[in-house]
């Protein structure tokens, strides 16, 4: 069986940072670099895929074990470097990671603390007033989304077919659900959340920007600036309007959301 | 003799709802139930696919005091559409402890107890469950900077797919013998890996590596308690009492990236080669 593996978050990471080195005593499949985004230090970090990871169900990019405790390991570092300081500097999230890593040695040594690692990084750094972004080049799906980037402030994502936000893949999600693969995209087709499209996704209210590149597999040129220019904005409005998550509660179709808080409110 | 009048006197907590069991845990006549099955706050995704949805949507939120402490808990009702979150699910927790992270900052130290019985998202809100998930785990994460945040997983459901991200950032977590903990279900790691990678139908198997007693050998959680409702009464007011100030699990990459980096990723992995090495005993 033959796999494309992706390299579009590779490409992105290379691309906003303009090639800088990676810092070192990472795994290869977690890419951590400093760089500036708007005049400002950043540190980008993406899960690419590595074809010699030790673990072999996370070698196409997933989030397994050595990823998990590494992005904990990335967000934790800045958080201390800055702790002191007046401006903390900007976390990107770059995405495109196609699943947690399914297997028997995730699940025996605990691959749910080592996602729990990533995401109390992200959230940690949020609180402490870092600006964090996670920018959507490709999949971001389930588990591997909730470690790498659904604790951001403000999520972009770019407009193309390869960009997918979704709890589950089709074939699992109908097994599971006990239904037909057909049976599942009927019922995606009426039921925005249950949607594997973009489209869909945003009328989640959960996405702060969306934009089309003309090449989103070889980022330079137009594509590169004005996604740094929307990445340099969500900066800066991360910093006037601060750091939690209730951006993303706007949507018509999260109206529940709203209510249950409104009349939690109103009960306490 | 007082061995037996124990078992005789003994109620088990995993053979009660959601409902009964946030009032074993409460003090007696300090429980007040928040958007109560009355408010009708249903899952607005469900009927429109022919399934029926539940006044509560399967999460019963209650504030109260727990040793006289000011406290909220969530439970999740495992026999609801197998215990998955959904919108109104997840909002229900999230919002929950969103207020009582408000509360600690305005001089109010409210505690949270968490009685998770989960698959994890509930696929037919699949985005909307997932993103509900998201904010229950910066919820948690907020939270725990002012009070503890305490999950307990009873059984006979488990915790399951982001709720167990969400179990793992808790800053204390019980089990009993009942509770099984992992990322993905069974069914699931089967249908992406394959039968050889994971049979989901060799039950002793998947208990011997995600069963409550294994995740206690392997320090994965702090407490393995006996499915009695005293028992895990007992251990909530005893981990109140005295939080104690160890790292939370989730901070402490360091210790697990060392751990990894010694482990021999090439044989198949099984449960007495994990306890040896998070018993720290492996050479």
């Amino acid at each position: 069986m033959s796999t494309v593996l992706s390299q579009r978050g590779l490409n992105w990471l290379r691309a906003l940072t303009a090639n800088a080195a990676a810092q070192p005593g990472y795994p290869a499949s977690v890419r951590v670099v400093d760089a500036s985004l708007g005049g400002q230090p950043a540190r980008y970090i993406a899960v690419v895929p590595d074809a010699d990871n030790r673990f072999p169900r996370a070698s196409h990019g997933e989030v397994g074990l050595l990823e998990g405790w590494s992005l904990g390991r990335a967000l934790d570092e800045v958080i201390a470097a800055d702790r002191d300081a007046a401006v903390k500097r900007t976390v990107v999230a770059v995405v495109d990671v196609p699943s947690q890593a399914y297997g028997r040695r995730e699940e025996a040594l605990g691959i749910h603390q080592a996602l729990a690692g990533a995401v109390d990084g992200y959230a940690r750094a949020r609180l402490a007033g870092h600006p964090v972004i996670a920018l959507l080049v490709g999949k971001a799906m389930s588990g591997a989304f909730l470690a790498h980037g659904y604790q951001a402030n403000r999520i972009v994502a770019l407009r193309d077919p390869g960009v997918m936000v979704h709890a589950m893949g089709k074939e699992s999600a109908a097994r599971v659900t006990l239904r037909t693969v057909d049976e599942l995209e009927a019922l995606a087709a009426r039921v925005p959340p249950m949607a594997y499209d973009l489209d869909s996704y945003a009328s989640l209210g959960l996405l702060w920007e969306t934009l089309s590149v003309d090449a989103i597999e070889a980022p330079q040129g137009d594509d590169l600036a004005r996604v740094q220019a929307c990445l340099a904005h969500a900066q800066a409005d991360i910093r006037t309007k601060g750091s939690d998550l209730r951006g993303r509660l706007g949507a018509a179709n999260r109206a529940a959301s709203r209510r249950v808080r409104e009349l939690l409110r109103a009960q306490w | 003799m007082s061995d037996l009048n124990a078992l005789l006197h003994s109620r088990s907590f995993v053979e009660l709802g959601a409902r009964q069991r946030v009032a074993a845990l409460l003090d007696r006549g300090s429980l007040r139930e928040l958007l109560d099955p009355f408010a009708r706050i249903k899952s607005p995704w469900l009927e429109a696919q022919g399934i029926v949805a539940q006044a509560d949507d399967g999460v019963v939120v209650a504030k109260g005091t727990l040793g006289g402490r000011p406290a909220v808990v969530a439970a999740i009702e495992g026999n609801f559409q197998g215990g998955s979150l959904g919108e109104v699910g997840g909002a229900k927790i999230a919002g929950a402890l969103e207020l009582a992270a408000e509360d600690n900052r305005n001089g109010i130290p409210t505690c949270a107890v968490l009685l998770l019985e989960t698959g994890g998202v509930r696929l037919q809100e699949a985005n909307l469950g997932l993103a509900a998930i998201a904010e229950v785990q910066a919820a948690i994460v907020e939270l725990r900077q002012y009070q503890p945040v305490i999950g307990v997983v009873a059984g006979p459901v488990g915790c399951f797919g982001g709720m167990s991200i969400a179990a793992a950032l808790c800053s204390h977590l019980l089990v009993t013998r009942e509770a099984r903990l992992g990322l993905n279900g069974p069914q699931v790691i089967e249908q992406e890996a394959g039968l050889d990678e994971y049979d989901s139908r060799d039950r002793p198997f998947i208990w011997s590596l995600t069963g409550g007693e294994q995740r206690f050998a392997c320090g994965l959680v702090d407490a393995y308690v006996a499915d009695d409702v005293v028992a895990i009464h007992d251990r909530l007011l005893a981990i109140l009492e005295q939080p104690g100030e160890a790292l939370p699990r989730s901070r402490q990459y360091a210790r697990f990236l060392d751990l990894l980096g010694r482990y021999d990723a090439v044989p198949q992995a099984d449960a007495a080669a994990v306890r040896a090495l998070y018993q720290g005993d492996q050479a």
